[in-house]
């Protein structure tokens, strides 16, 4: 029912998109752009590099949106988007999509710099965010109760932070929930009895990152696989990429992108390559 | 000359229609989307589940339900009695170069983006709040706050109205029988003003309860029924806001779901106020 809807709404965005594109290929030849969506995580690095791309490749053009890997991933599937963006591993029914793997992205645990907890281990951490440990006393820390931050449902992040630190438990309902990582970032940087997670990449030095089963979370730690906390950033198409999408995809795993990502504070994955 | 008054005649016809055929649109894609899922849960369950975790297959929105009504009468707390006294000043008080000032200032509040409204709460408010009171600081309190400022405008301007249409005979009677100023407006004017400013305080209700960005920002949007103001909460705008760009089937029409109840419950108030204004206007 639902999808029957669903394909009429598809229909008329077709025919706009269409139209769109008719009007923009008066322009030139390279009609239509190549359209890659999904995960705000990755959407900053991948527009970073697609601007580049489009410079030095006369007359493509790239259109790099955020919407969140699952919706990414949908759109790449749909066909309403040519590549999509993923912070998160592939679920098993999105496993026929082929998947491509740019970069490998820490999640660092946040907490406000005045605060004298430095390092936790992964079994404290989740009962935290489980609320079974609710006091920074407990953790050897100044009296005072935890405010724990976690992301919405369905985020990326939230994802992975779910898999590797809570397993089948629960975040507890109590959490406060925040939608961006600027808003994680500005909270735990503003409350001494915050915590919460955020990309490695965005850490600054508002606040300070906690060592995790006794693991810094350094750029070091986290090429050598020590650091627990990490989560691919992945690029998929719906079955082999066409010679666009595969252009654009190789253009990232060149040298000078992939210093580009670990310039940016991820760590590159051309040697892990497609899978 | 009579072809051409027809023929704009109609062309304004089809432009208001086209508004209303927007509106049509909007509900029946909305109900359309999230009464399934309503169903499918049963409505019980779905109002008054006090679980939400759509990625394993709870549905509850009852924190949600809570939340914003908690959030609502906060703000309502602060912009009813705020306001209703400023309408007072403006309409009965204030000099005429006085009121010439504060109120396109006044106006000027309902002019600036929630977003800002957000930003400042977040890091103005929420500090202080956390430091003063305790808790998170993102809370019931900060967002019934903000929200309170934000409604003040709405809140203000349909009082005024309601007190400007007080018949001046009335308040010449109370003066002429020995009232002062003060026992005029609290005995005769806002008496008689009631329906209106009851009005004020519907609209105001129905501009919180739809406010979205700024919530967000200091809310907290914890899914937990909240217990006291300084509790985080989720709202229902908020809770749609926040998911809806990674959800996918049965989440997804949980989130349209969540919007069908945010809709019936602003056609509520909506409804409430025209009431009062009808019965107002039938009483001149």
């Amino acid at each position: 029912m639902a999808h029957h809807r669903r394909s009429h709404l598809l229909l008329v965005m077709a025919i706009i998109a269409g139209l769109s594109i008719g009007v923009a290929g008066c322009r030139g030849p390279q009609s239509g752009g190549l359209t890659v969506a999904g995960s705000t995580s990755v959407q900053p690095l991948v527009e970073h590099l697609a601007e580049r791309y489009m410079a030095e490749h006369h007359g493509e053009v790239v259109n790099v949106q955020g919407s969140g890997s699952t919706a990414g991933i949908r759109a790449a599937v749909s066909g309403a988007a040519a590549i999509g963006m993923a912070s998160r591993e592939l679920e098993p029914t999105e496993r026929d999509l082929h998947r491509f793997l740019i970069a490998q992205d820490a999640i660092a645990v946040i907490v406000h710099p005045a605060n004298p907890v430095k390092a936790l281990r992964r079994e404290q951490l989740r009962d935290i965010y489980a609320r079974r440990i609710r006091d920074w006393q407990q953790l050897g820390g100044n009296p005072g109760t935890i405010n724990f931050i976690t992301r919405e449902e369905g985020s990326g992040t939230r994802g992975a932070f779910q898999e590797i630190v809570m397993g089948d438990a629960e975040i507890s309902a109590d959490g406060i929930v925040q939608d961006s990582t600027g808003t994680v970032r500005a909270i735990v940087a503003g409350d001494r009895n915050a915590i919460g997670y955020i990309s490695l990449g965005m850490v600054t030095p508002e606040v300070a990152t906690i060592s995790l089963d006794e693991v810094v979370p350094t750029h070091d730690a986290v090429i050598s696989g020590q650091y627990p906390l990490t989560r691919p950033f992945l690029l998929v198409t719906s079955g082999e990429p066409g010679p666009r999408e595969r252009a654009f995809m190789d253009y990232l795993h060149q040298p000078a992108c992939q210093a580009i990502i670990e310039e940016e504070g991820y760590v590159p994955s051309a040697a892990e390559s497609r899978s | 000359m009579r072809l051409r008054e027809f023929v704009i005649e109609k062309l304004l016809f089809i432009a208001a229609l086209s508004s209303l055929a927007v509106l049509a649109l909007i509900a029946v894609f909305v109900f359309i989307e999230g009464t399934p899922i309503m169903l499918r849960e049963g409505l019980g369950s779905f109002l008054l589940g006090a679980k939400w975790a759509p990625t394993k297959g709870s549905f509850g929105i009852l924190p949600m339900i809570m939340g914003s009504i908690w959030v609502t009468v906060g703000a309502l707390l602060i912009a009813g009695p705020v306001g209703v006294a400023c309408a007072v000043f403006l309409v009965e008080i204030a000099p005429r170069q006085v009121a010439d000032v504060v109120r396109p200032a006044i106006q000027l509040l309902a002019g600036i983006p929630s977003v800002v409204y957000g930003f400042i709460g977040i890091v103005v408010l929420v500090p202080f709040i956390r430091e003063t009171f305790g808790g998170p600081g993102l809370s019931i309190l900060s967002a019934a706050i903000i929200l309170g400022v934000m409604v003040l405008p709405t809140v203000i301007s349909i009082a005024q109205n309601a007190l400007e249409a007080v018949p001046v005979e009335y308040k010449q009677g109370a003066l002429a029988l020995g009232c002062t100023h003060w026992q005029t407006i609290l005995l005769v004017i806002l008496p008689t003003a009631r329906t209106g400013l009851i009005t004020a305080l519907v609209l105001g209700m129905g501009r919180a309860v739809g406010e979205t960005m700024a919530v967000i920002m200091v809310v907290g949007n914890a899914v937990k029924l909240p217990i006291n103001p300084l509790d985080p909460a989720r709202t229902l705008t908020s809770n749609i806001a926040l998911e809806m760009a990674y959800a996918a089937g049965a989440h997804r029409e949980a989130l349209f779901a969540t919007g069908v109840v945010l809709f019936v419950f602003i056609m509520i108030l909506n409804a409430l106020a025209n009431m009062r204004l009808r019965r107002r206007g039938s009483h001149r």
